[in-house]
């Protein structure tokens, strides 16, 4: 099976920081991927990368065939690649609906969007009670699934997902995995950042484990929980 | 009373127009976090194609939709042409542009027009004014009014119901996480900058239609003074410049009322000092930037 995404040495660099030093990784069509390791491993500069957000110094990425290595940001939604960043960043000053009609931006398809407005609403009730609330006044784990919702209005075929769980009650990150598990159903392939790594690779088909800005360890779910080396990557150790 | 209620619509009048030219510059700083100080010069354009209308014969209602579309193309080149290579330099960077982008333009405009003041010619009506009860008011204050808030009205349901509206105030509050939604980023500064330029323009047909000259400099005062009542609204915020132009409005014109003759001549320095009291009061302005996040010490 061809890969949806795949990612040859890539490097990102912020000035004279450089948070990513070659990373290679595949993602094929309808799986999960987690991607582990403590803070400043690089997780997030991978996936900040792979949709334009953060610069790639070298490497290669390709997305359904394409070469998408320095495009900008605002292509990738439309090619089929959302993140929901870290931290939620829903726009606080607009309303529920408006956050989703923004995450729909890109698609020109009026039934496309229509169905996603539908999908969103069956997922997470709870939005379309509050729609014309204004997403700031929103509970972290509202927030949560409205970022969530707004990165599947342009119906992705590869979702990236940057610390979901972050900061949430236990409750709702229960709620959140089994959102994954649901939307992994619909047919969506993910590629998830998580702190949480027992719940992580629960879910998860495969895994990577980084550690300064390098690959320490990749594998089957099954085979990362009993590595060494994930333990070692997470206490820092060589 | 009757004194009071005059001053009153001169305050809105006038309030109205610094609010026009604040909200400029909030969308523009807003979208891309430039303070554009060449935004004076989009309104001498516009003034100048007033002028040129009036000497060329053209009628006065349709030398208006040109001159505020000249401020919109001029606008938009220089956000292309000035603004565009900067776009992801500092603030600092930004701010000198657009201070050379002024400069060079009033150096144009006083050596290839004239350095003097020229006469706008304005239909007759406009100097004309009405009766309400005791009070008297000029045509041109009532059509200011009427004009802002027919703008400010047109400007809401821009921002709130038009997709582009949205998108703008959605990358004024995350640039990034806009463009991740599609947003192109290219849209919404041009968007920005083609409001900007239409508000200058409208804004420089109210001012010369109350002066009835226009000349190399016209811009640069408004300007400051909508500045000004961006800062005291909350820089970036759209309902804040528009407060704060109001307000700014209202204290110069009840200084100059209410203000006993011999202390006339500190009226400018009163009103700012007005100003700076409000600040340290509410020091991210009247009503605050939803963007400003960033707590200070």
């Amino acid at each position: 099976m061809s890969a949806l995404l795949s990612v040859q040495s890539l490097h990102v660099q912020y000035g004279a920081v450089h948070a990513v030093r070659g990373i290679d990784l595949d993602v094929r069509e309808g799986e999960i991927i987690a991607l582990l390791g403590a803070n400043g491993a690089g997780k997030s500069s991978t996936l900040n990368a792979l949709v334009g957000l953060a610069p790639a110094s070298q490497g290669k990425i390709v997305f359904r065939g394409q070469d998408v290595t320095g495009s900008a940001p605002e292509r990738f939604a439309a090619l089929g690649m959302t993140l929901s960043p870290e931290g939620r960043r829903v726009f606080g000053t607009l309303s529920v609906r408006e956050n989703l009609l923004m995450g729909a931006y890109s698609m020109r398809d009026k039934p496309a969007v229509k169905t996603a407005w539908e999908r969103v609403f069956d997922l997470f009730p709870i939005l379309r009670e509050r729609r014309e609330q204004f997403a700031g006044t929103l509970s972290g784990g509202q927030q949560q699934m409205l970022a969530v919702g707004r990165a599947l209005m342009s119906n992705p075929r590869l979702l990236l997902l940057d610390e979901p769980s972050l900061g949430l009650a236990p409750k709702i990150v229960e709620q959140i995995f089994e959102l994954i598990t649901v939307l992994r159903k619909q047919g969506v392939t993910m590629v998830v950042v998580e702190q949480n790594v027992s719940m992580a690779l629960e879910v998860a088909d495969r895994g990577y484990v980084l550690a300064n800005g390098r690959i320490a360890a990749s594998g089957t779910a099954a085979q990362l929980r009993n590595s060494q080396t994930l333990q070692a990557a997470y206490l820092g150790a060589d | 009373m009757d004194l009071f209620l005059q001053q009153t619509v001169n305050a809105f009048a006038l309030g109205g127009t610094y609010a026009l030219l604040a909200l400029g510059l909030a969308m523009v700083f807003s979208t891309m976090g430039l303070i554009n100080f060449a935004h004076g010069e989009l309104m001498t354009i516009a003034g100048y194609i007033l002028m040129a209308c009036g000497l060329a014969g053209v009628p006065f209602a349709l030398s208006v939709p040109l001159a505020i579309c000249a401020a919109v193309i001029a606008a938009v080149a220089m956000e292309r042409i000035a603004f565009r290579p900067v776009r992801n330099a500092s603030g600092a960077t930004m701010l000198v542009t657009s201070f050379a982008v002024s400069m060079i333009l009033q150096v144009l405009f006083q050596n290839f027009i004239s350095a003097r003041s020229q006469a706008v010619l304005l239909p007759q009506v406009l100097s004309e004014s009405v009766r309400f009860g005791g009070l008297v008011i000029g045509v041109n204050k009532i059509a200011a009014i009427a004009t802002t808030i027919v703008m400010l009205i047109f400007l809401d349901r821009f921002m709130k119901h038009h997709r582009v509206g949205i998108a703008m105030r959605a990358a004024a509050e995350d640039f990034s996480v806009a463009r991740l939604m599609g947003i192109r980023a290219n849209t919404v500064i041009a968007g920005a900058f083609a409001l900007s330029g239409f508000l200058a323009g409208v804004a420089a047909v109210l001012w010369v239609s109350q002066r009835a000259s226009v000349d190399p400099l016209m811009g640069f005062t408004p300007v400051l003074k909508a500045f000004i009542a961006a800062i005291l609204g909350g820089l970036g915020s759209l309902r804040g410049a528009v407060a704060g132009g109001f307000l700014l409005g209202f204290i110069e014109i009840y200084l100059a009322a209410y203000l006993p003759q011999g202390m006339q001549e500190f009226r400018d320095p009163i009103a700012l000092c007005l100003v700076v009291l409000v600040l340290i009061f509410r020091p991210n302005g009247l009503i605050p930037s939803p963007a400003l996040k960033a707590e200070k010490v």
